[in-house]
């Protein structure tokens, strides 16, 4: 069966709801950020298979993918930094003792 | 117990027995499998299929090893999105947050080739550089400044567990129902090449001011980033 389109449109969905199921479950606030970036990934392979399936000559897609792969390495360091905050003032990185804004 | 104690102290139970002894091999075969898929294309000169070689007007070598709808194509693709999966469900899995960096890293590795596979030379190469070698290393910076013992696991409540895979396992049905149901409407007989000198000119014609935001945008983090993780007086 030909290599077409949707091949890499499901591993893409798999990749995205596998970050989707690490953001939902984890407590450690940089197991957070690893399924952060796993659906940053996904929305990049994304990007790059429909630019080369359905446009010829485009490179889009590519400078999208380009565009997401550094706002993902921005928006990690400050989340790191941000992780780094919390676990000096609560002195844990368990996402779930952060309540001091709970309503 | 003296610290090099821990390791001969600690009981490992038989169901963690068990996926060290099928995760460990199979991480070993997956990365042996990428590198070998990564350099199988460039390998397989065009002169071994018997075909012309695709005009390389970009001055980027253009290589049509896999055609499209060959073996070697569905070989190849199988392979790297497997290599790309399983990762990603290894991530999920795993308990302790180093494995899941690994993980994350071959996970990676994976969609590097997938650019690879995609003609996204270019993007595979930064995707390797910038991601992998990058930000993930940060993440393992940020996972060694914040851990207070290697034994310490933050266990989710079962009832959040089985949300998240109900939401988990929907989508990603509702995603492959559309998929499957939709008809792409792809021209036919295209083989591109690897645009590097067309991605450079639309950087800085067509999408100038993004790539002027994003200048501004890292200057921005980079100044956070330091004031955030700065030293307290």
């Amino acid at each position: 069966m030909t290599i077409g389109l949707s091949h890499y449109l499901v591993v893409s969905a798999v990749l995205f709801c596998c970050g989707l199921f690490t953001m939902m479950t984890k407590r450690n606030a940089v197991g957070i950020l690893i399924g952060v970036e796993l659906v940053l990934n996904a929305a990049a392979v994304n990007l790059v298979s429909f630019d080369r399936f359905l446009g010829p000559g485009r490179i889009d897609g590519q400078i999208g993918a380009l565009f997401v792969i550094v706002l993902a390495a921005a928006e990690a360091a400050l989340a790191v930094g941000i992780c780094v905050n919390v676990y000096r003032n609560l002195s844990t990185v368990d996402v779930d003792t952060a309540t001091a804004l709970r309503g | 117990m003296p610290s090099w104690q821990w390791s001969s102290r600690r009981r490992v139970s038989p169901c963690r027995r068990l996926g060290l002894f099928l995760f460990a091999p199979e991480a070993l075969t997956l990365l042996a499998a990428i590198v070998a898929v990564s350099i199988l294309p460039s390998s397989l000169a065009s002169g071994a299929t018997g075909m012309a070689a695709p005009s390389d007007d970009q001055g980027i070598g253009v290589v049509n090893a896999a055609p499209p709808g060959g073996l070697l194509d569905s070989l190849l693709f199988y392979a790297v999105a497997g290599g790309a999966v399983v990762p990603a469900i290894g991530v999920c899995v795993t308990k302790n947050i180093v494995r899941m960096a690994v993980w994350l890293f071959v996970a990676l590795g994976s969609v590097a080739t997938l650019y690879f596979l995609l003609a996204a030379s270019f993007l595979g190469a930064i995707q390797l550089i910038v991601y992998a070698g990058g930000t993930l290393v940060l993440l393992i910076f940020g996972v060694m400044l914040t851990s207070k013992s290697p034994w310490v696991r933050f266990q989710p409540r079962a009832v959040e567990v089985v949300a998240a895979i109900i939401v988990c396992t929907g989508l990603l049905v509702c995603l492959c129902l559309v998929y499957a149901r939709t008809t792409w409407h792809s021209p036919e007989g295209v083989v591109p090449g690897t645009p590097l000198v067309q991605l450079g000119r639309r950087l800085l014609t067509a999408y100038l001011v993004p790539f002027e935001v994003a200048g501004v945008l890292l200057f921005i983090v980079m100044v956070g980033a330091a004031h955030l993780a700065r030293q307290e007086r």
